[in-house]
């Protein structure tokens, strides 16, 4: 049989690495487009963590399901951060360097997206971000771009709704406190905060932060106490919100306004645990039942979402975070593919000037990379009975205070009078 | 800030709530590191299994954290004697004990806070309790049950591992086993053995610690490495193995970060607490009590 071959030796050899080199540039075309991130699998703000990573993954399936991205399906290769700034850095250089990732995203939160962005930065790359609070200030870059809606100034953004609320006050206040957590999101929420209280002329009495494995509050609170701040500002991670929340009412706070920037209260964790304690605290959030009609896109998201995190013991509700996980990287899905291909520099320019249809809303960056105009819900807890989980998913337990096209109510002052 | 009786009052029972908290987490560290020369760098490890053991419990059924700990501190006892057992044959026999024996507790350590990663994930837990919310006044002095029942318990469980140890003969063996083994072994008392179980009353005293920490503030897996620091600040602040040294370093921590962060600013507590530290080794250096 071989010497009834019409190919000779040399034009077989030819052949076979023709084919060799089709099959090989299929195989390149195929081969899996790789999203590198670390992510707070462990430490303090893993439940937040483990929740993006399930809102990620919800995405990546459903990518992946509709046939990738560029017909290449989608891959995360991921690290634990530990919650640590200090493991931030090995993180990203293995994943760029050893993994050769093609994108790089970031884990959640202010403390592990700052100490990635000089690395960011040395290789110019296009740098989606998760909710880290006002991160690009100190670094001026134009590849950043951030989920959180905090608006194009995040730091005074992210408390105007609740120095809005504190300023309809009638008699108008006088005297603010401010407290936080010596760490890199309660010291920018600080930040604006001071803005704030230097622009309507109030009065700081008590401006200072705590270490943040404080045991017990209550030593805290009192001198607050002892300065009769009308206003008290708070900025604090999951564990300090707790604290804080059960101190102030240990101690019979007596102010007129309460809460502000208090990270926790937005998951069902503490919602549950805290329950009633809650009653009366402004505070942040990005989704109250009450506005169900107004973010239809978001069920389809929930319901996905709400069925893994009980699984995986996570925030049941996933009302706070996981939809802008899931929002972060669908903006990067149609950067990609409007721009076709992995090109940083279009991707970059193709996200600061287009906007984005999202599960939560319409999304355009400024030019820092921040949101185009904030949509910080500043809101009021009340009516809350118990510690049953269901009550949060049902209407009735926030009062939205701003922004105006989102109000459900007026804020209710005093504070330690409003405690039901 | 206008400084009245009523906020030093306060901030005295503060202080003392939260060093009572502190004694009953740092009394473990005392026998294991102070009396047994054992570094238990887990031992906070233990005191959050203590912490997910009474939050699985007041979850399902609904029973006070604290007395399920109580209830429960035979199993830890159990488990301190199987792990002073694989550490004494692994590294102590073999007179590894210094650097690798403190690996072996930081992998104790890891294992534990993977193992509740696994098991409950990694939200923040807490428990309901009936005197969680409840808050005593005296005048204008408060007593926040969250921190007073942990103390009350605290104080028993302190005074009574010190009334073991001074008045036990089996006590009286471990305080033996701290000063000379080899005296112990002549007057033919086995130390691996007495150590084995004072060992053991170190992990059960976590677990009870654990009740305490959870019903105060939330937890989750990785939170014990927030005390390490701490629980053996308490033991060399009142010196090695003194029980009523820890008792007393507890306290003046207790008292210091509660003073610093009512009247001066709460960032600077772990400065003056460890300032206090480094104050009272430099002038005794065998801490406050100890000998």
């Amino acid at each position: 049989m071989l010497g009834n071959s019409v190919l000779t030796a040399p034009r077989r050899v030819l052949g076979a690495l023709f084919i060799g080199l089709a099959l090989s540039g299929t195989a390149l075309a195929q081969q899996p487009l790789k999203i590198g991130f670390g992510m707070s699998l462990t430490g303090p703000l893993a439940g937040n963590g483990k929740a993006a990573l399930i809102a990620m993954e919800i995405w990546r399936d459903d990518v992946n399901a509709k046939g990738g991205i560029l017909g290449r399906k989608v891959e995360f290769v991921y690290y634990d951060d530990q919650t640590s700034p200090a493991t931030v850095p090995g993180i990203y250089t293995k994943l760029l360097d050893v993994d050769k990732v093609d994108l790089v995203v970031s884990g959640y939160g202010t403390n592990v997206i700052a100490p990635a962005m000089p690395i960011m930065m040395q290789r110019n790359l296009t740098f989606m971000t998760l909710f880290g609070l006002n991160v690009n200030s100190k670094f001026n870059y134009d590849r950043y771009f951030q989920i959180m809606p905090a608006g194009p100034n995040p730091a005074v953004g992210w408390s105007q709704g609740f120095f809005d609320a504190a300023m309809s006050m009638n008699p108008k206040p006088k005297t603010v406190a401010l407290v936080g957590a010596d760490a890199e999101y309660p010291a920018m929420a600080l930040e604006g905060a001071r803005e704030h209280a230097k622009k309507t002329g109030l009065k700081i009495v008590y401006d200072k932060t705590y270490p943040p494995n404080t045991v017990d509050y209550s030593p805290i609170v009192r001198a607050i106490q002892a300065t009769n701040p009308e206003i008290v500002f708070v900025a604090s991670y999951p564990p300090d919100s707790a604290g804080m929340v059960r101190a102030v009412n240990e101690v019979g706070l007596k102010t007129r306004i309460f809460g502000g920037g208090l990270v926790g209260p937005q998951f069902a964790a503490l919602k549950t645990q805290l329950g009633p304690l809650l009653n009366g605290v402004v505070n942040y959030e990005f989704y109250a039942p009450d506005l169900g009609s107004k973010f239809p896109f978001l069920e389809q998201f929930l319901a996905k979402y709400q069925a893994r995190a009980a699984k995986e013991g996570v925030d049941p509700l996933g009302f706070y975070l996981p939809p802008y996980a899931y929002a972060m990287m669908q903006v990067l899905d149609q950067a990609i593919t409007a721009t076709k291909g992995l090109d940083q520099a279009k991707l970059a320019e193709y996200i600061h000037k287009s906007t984005f249809d999202t599960y939560v809303g319409k999304v355009g960056f400024a030019k820092n990379g921040e949101w185009a105009a904030p949509r910080v819900m500043m809101t009021q807890y009340h009516g809350i009975t118990g510690n049953d989980v269901e009550q949060f998913k049902k209407p009735g337990r926030l009062t939205v205070l701003s922004p105006k096209e989102y109000k459900t109510g007026d804020l209710k002052a005093p504070y330690h009078e409003n405690k039901k | 800030m206008e400084v009245s009786w009523a906020l030093l009052a306060n901030a005295v029972i503060a202080g003392l709530l939260l060093g009572g908290f502190y004694a009953a987490m740092s009394v473990g560290i005392s026998i294991s590191f102070g009396m047994l020369d054992v570094v238990n760098i887990a031992h906070p490890a233990f005191i959050i299994l203590g912490s997910y053991i009474a939050y699985i419990v007041n979850d399902r059924f609904g029973f006070d954290p604290i007395v399920v700990s109580v209830t429960v501190s035979p199993l830890f006892f159990l488990l301190g004697m199987a792990l002073y057992r694989i550490y004494y044959l692994c590294f102590e026999r073999r007179g590894q004990e210094s650097l690798r024996g403190l690996a072996f507790f930081f992998g104790i350590l890891f294992i534990t806070e993977v193992a509740l990663v696994l098991v409950f994930g990694v939200d923040y837990r807490m428990v309901n309790t009936r005197y969680g919310d409840v808050t005593w006044r005296a005048g204008e002095v408060d007593f926040p049950m969250r921190l007073v029942v942990p103390f009350l318990v605290s104080m028993v469980m302190v005074i009574g591992v010190q009334l073991f140890l001074t008045h036990t003969f089996f006590g009286r063996a471990v305080l033996a086993v701290a000063q000379d083994q080899l005296a112990l072994r002549l007057m033919g008392v086995n130390p691996v053995r007495v150590k084995e179980l004072a060992f053991a009353i170190s992990i059960a005293t976590a677990g009870v610690a654990g009740a305490f920490l959870i019903v105060i503030q939330p937890v989750q897996p990785a939170i014990g490495r927030e005390f390490i620091g701490l629980v053996f600040a308490v033991c060399v602040l009142g010196g090695m193995g003194s029980i009523w040294g820890t008792l007393l370093g507890a306290f003046v921590l207790g008292l210091a970060e509660s003073f610093t962060s009512t009247f001066f600013g709460p960032s600077w507590a772990p400065a003056v607490s460890f300032g206090l530290l480094l104050a009272t080794l430099a002038f005794r250096p065998s801490g406050l009590l100890g000998r």
